[in-house]
Formats: structure tokens, sequence, C-alpha cells
């Protein structure tokens, strides 16, 4: 039997006012993978997650769990950190416990106040970034990188079936890029937790990822971790030179 | 004072009123300040100020509204107010706080006229502009007792779906939050903060009872729902002192409430000042 896959882009295209940023994009992602988005800087991978997240409104088909993305009303089945998650008023009191918790707010639903173990997820989401002794502390009060954690720890909270994540690594130290890794590969083997992770990273978890797609404007290879190794290295090289030429 | 307060019935209206707002203006005000909103507040009460005015015309030329109270008019300029500015928001994406200065200008111009047309009711724009300790009626008090429960009920229900937009807006629509609606409602609900928090502040001073408090309360507090504790302690503190201030001293109440809230907030910023040295010693 065929799974229905999580993700399902078919010739997807946008275009940004005048400026055209993704052009016929197909991509599937199923249960389990542990996808890895690449591409040179304005390639258009944030814009793919926005329209993945219905955040955007592009031309083409798009499919979460088998449903078309207007008719789509599970978004508690996906966690996100963006790309500029901590780019909030740092000013804003709010306590690391809150913002956490606030996570569950689509899960517990409308009308319906938060559910009683809410406490305890968020020490649990906590504990999976590392964050647990900073729970009472005001979230502008922290480091850029451990802010960076608690929007991570906010995702995971409401055991999302996908994780989309858009650099999550910027700002965070070599040691905890090393456990967030961990913790995602966990994540992904243990939990069948499915994952799309934009990285410019070359410490990425290489050998974790099941899948890799470059993006530039189109979808420039799309396979598994061991197609991608067997690519040589000249050729993407070649592509992101060739898009280094393009902007 | 409690006496007085016992034997006549209008500072009864007028105090029952300064608690009720006290405390929904404050609240509120958490929302607005965090969310960059503040200046919104003080545009829609100047539209409101137009609706009112228009209303007391209105109250003056056409007999069969002589007694039709001008808070409804107000009222009904406020939510408009807020359509238009959301409207405008949009229009100019890029540069939307120009909604306001439109919106406030528009406000100030049409009451203006509506004042100048009508030269009879100073002492009642008076009151309007900073507040009244000895013309809130029955009739006001009930409004602001309706608003208050309209309000308080909006806060509870939508608490954790407000709390998401105001700290992540993208992130709010990310997750499927109906984002817009909400916010639409927001907008509503601080139209009729406004207009009821007018007749114990006036026009002219209802957005200091929505921001000073806030800005006391987020000097001291950890997280969002202390401040909004704090924010309503400092906001019924200003609405009370300054309440028995202006009864005794026979001065417009929107001013003594204005200056107790500042004072308040001079207070607190010195306070924390000198823990704060108290720590680093
Ligand atoms: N709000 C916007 N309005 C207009 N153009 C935009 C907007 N956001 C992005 N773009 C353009 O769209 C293109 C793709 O942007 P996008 O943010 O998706 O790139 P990216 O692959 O995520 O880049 P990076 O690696 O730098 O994060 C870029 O050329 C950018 O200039
Ligand atoms: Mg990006």
């Amino acid at each position: 039997m065929m799974k229905t896959p999580y993700v399902e882009l078919k010739n997807v295209s946008f275009t940004y006012e005048s400026n055209p940023v993704l052009n016929n994009v197909s991509l599937s992602v199923e249960e389990g993978d542990f996808l890895a988005l690449i591409g040179p800087n304005g390639s258009g991978k944030s814009t793919l997650l926005k329209i993945i997240l219905g955040l955007l409104k592009a031309k083409g088909e798009i499919k979460l769990f088998g449903e078309p993305i207007s008719d789509f009303q599970h978004h508690e089945w996906i966690g996100y950190v963006s790309q500029k998650s901590n780019a909030f008023n740092s000013g804003f009191p709010a306590t690391v416990k809150e913002v956490v918790q606030s996570g569950l707010t689509k899960k517990a639903g409308l009308f319906k106040p938060m559910p009683k173990d809410a406490k305890q997820k968020v020490m649990e989401a906590l504990k999976a970034v590392g964050m647990e002794k900073f729970i009472n502390r005001r979230i502008g009060e922290l480091s850029g990188g451990q802010q960076q954690r608690v929007f991570i720890a906010r995702a995971l909270i409401s055991e999302p079936k996908l994780l989309v994540l858009d650099e999550p690594t910027v700002g965070v130290d070599i040691k905890h890029v090393q456990s967030f890794y961990d913790m995602l590969s966990e994540l992904n083997k243990k939990h069948h937790l499915t994952i799309i992770l934009v990285t410019h990273d070359i410490e990425a978890p290489f050998n974790q990822i099941s899948h890799v797609a470059f993006l530039n404007q189109r979808i420039l290879f799309y396979g598994s971790i061991d197609e991608y190794n067997l690519l040589p290295k000249e050729q993407i090289y070649q592509w992101y030179g060739h898009s280094v030429r393009a902007v | 004072m409690i006496e007085a307060i016992l034997h006549y019935e209008f500072l009864q209206n007028a105090f029952l009123s300064g608690i009720i707002i006290g405390f929904i203006a404050p609240l509120l005000g958490v929302f607005i300040v965090v969310r960059r909103m503040s200046l919104i507040a003080d545009a829609l009460s100047h539209v409101t100020l137009a609706g009112i005015t228009g209303g007391l015309l209105l109250n003056q030329h056409i007999a069969a509204l002589a007694f039709f109270n001008p808070i409804y008019f107000g009222i009904a300029a406020s939510i408009l107010g807020s359509v238009l500015i959301e409207r405008l928001r949009v229009l100019y994406k890029h540069f939307s706080e120009l909604a306001i200065p439109i919106i406030m200008s528009c406000g100030i111009g049409l009451s203006a006229v509506f004042i100048s047309l009508a030269n009879g009711f100073t002492t009642d724009v008076m009151g309007y502009l900073f507040g009244t300790v000895s013309a809130v009626s029955r009739q006001d008090l009930w409004i602001i007792v309706a608003i208050a429960v309209i309000v308080l009920l909006f806060l509870t229900i939508f608490y954790k779906e407000l709390f998401v937009l105001s700290f992540d807006e993208e992130y709010a629509k990310a997750s499927g939050l109906p984002a817009t609606m909400i916010h639409f409602l927001f907008m509503i609900i601080v139209a009729l903060t406004i207009a009821a928090s007018m007749r114990i502040v006036g026009i002219l001073l209802v957005s200091s009872l929505i921001t000073l408090p806030v800005a006391g309360a987020m000097r001291l507090s950890k997280g969002f729902k202390e401040t909004l504790v704090y924010s309503v302690v400092f906001g019924e503190m200003a609405v009370i002192i300054g309440l028995i201030l202006a009864f005794y001293l026979d001065l417009a109440p929107g001013g003594t409430i204005v200056v107790t809230s500042i004072a308040i907030l001079i207070i607190v910023i010195l306070c924390k000042k000198a823990v704060q040295k108290g720590a680093q010693q």
C-alpha cells in the first residue's frame, strides 16, 4: 500500500511582486523522511517553507497530509521554527514558559483552555533542548542562541508529525549545534518525526539525513543522501557558482 | 469621602465607572502596548470625540434625538475609525503608521467643525475632553458595565490566541490560528474600551490610562501574566487616587488621574533603579 506523502508539491511557482522566486517546483516528503533543503542565498528556500505553511499563496498543487492546502486544518501537526524567529521585540514581557506553552495554542483549540498537563509538557520540551533551567527567565534576557532553542522547544511541544526548520542553528554554538542535530536525528529515528531542514551548515548531520533537495528557483537535485554523496563535488560547486553569477 | 459617595448618586456613578475603567483599560493596554499600537489608541480617541460632538450637535438640532446618549455616537465613530485604520494600514503596507495621522486629523477636524457649529455646549465638551466627576449618569454607568463585560469575555476567551498573535504574528498565522479575525475583533474591543473610558478620563487622556500603567508594569514584571496584574494594580491606584483628588480639589479627573499615573510611573522607575544599584554593590 502506498503511504500518502506528508507534503506533496506539484509544479509550484511563486513570484514576489514581479520577482520570480520559484519555478515549477515539485517535491514530496514522506513519513519518516529527514530532508535537507539546501541552496544559495536567495534561492527561495524560506519562500518554499512559507508556502508549505500557508503563509504565502503560490500557483500549483500543494497537498499536506493528502489534503489540498486550502482544506487543511491540522496545523498543530506541523512545528515551525522560522529563520528570523528571534527577531521579536526583545522587550516583550513574557517568560520562557509562556512562550513555549504558546506552542500548544492551536492544539488546545479555539474556545478551549490550555491542557492541564501544559506545565509538564513545557518542562519536557525545554529539557529536549537543554533549556529547562531558564523556564522562568524573561525571553528577551536570553542570548540569541538560547532564544533559538526556546523557539525549537515551542515547535516541539505540540508533538508535531512534521517539523519545519529554517536555519535553526544560526547563532547556536558548536556544542549545542551537535546536540541539537543529535536530538533531531533521535526524534526522527525513534519517534518517526518527519523533518524538513533548511541549512547552510556544512557540519549538518549529513549522515543522519535521509534526503537532500538542492533548490535554486527550481529543484536542481532531489534524491537520497546516498545519491547526493555520489555527486561529483564540482557539480555541487557549479550549482552554487551558477547562482552566484545569477545574483 | 465614603459618606459623600453613599450620599450622592453622581459620585457613585463616577467611582464605579472609574473602578471598572481602571481595570479594563490597562488590561487591554498590555496587548496594545506590546503590539506597538499605542498611537492607534490615541487616533481612535480623537475619532470618538468627533462622534460625540456630532452626537451633541444632533441632540441640539433634532428634537427626536435630544435624549439620545452621545456615547453611542462615540462608540459608532470609534468602531468605524478602527475599521478605517485597518483598511489604510493595508493600503499603505510599507508606511502603515501613516494610517494614524490620517485618522487622527480626520477626528480632530470633524470635532472642531461640530464644536464650532454648535456653540452652546462648551461645558459638555470640556467634560468629554478632560473627564468629569459630576456628569456621569446612571445610563453612562450601565453602558460602561456592558462594555466591560464584553471586553472581559473577549480577553478570557481569546487569551491564548491573543498572546501568540502579540508575541509572533507570523507564527500565529503559520499555526493556522484565525489571526485576521481575532485582530479585527481586537480592534473593535479597543474602540469600545476607548469609548467607555472617555466619560471619566476624557478623550485626550484615554490613551494615557491605556499605556502609562503598562509602562510601569513592564519595568517590574518578568512574564506576561505578571504584567497584566501590575498594570491593573497601577491603573486602579491612578483612578482611585485621581478621582479623590479631583473631587476634593475640584479639578478635571482626567488631569488628576493622568498626573497620578505619571507619579506612579516615576516612582516605579526610580525604585527599580535603586534596586538595581543595590544589587550591583
Ligand atoms: N517579502 C519579499 N518581497 C519581495 N521579495 C522577496 C521577499 N522575501 C524574499 N524575497 C526575494 O525572494 C528570493 C528568495 O528569498 P528567500 O528568502 O526564499 O531565499 P532563501 O533561499 O531562504 O535565502 P537565504 O539562504 O538567504 O535564507 C530572494 O531573491 C529575495 O530577494
Ligand atoms: Mg531563508
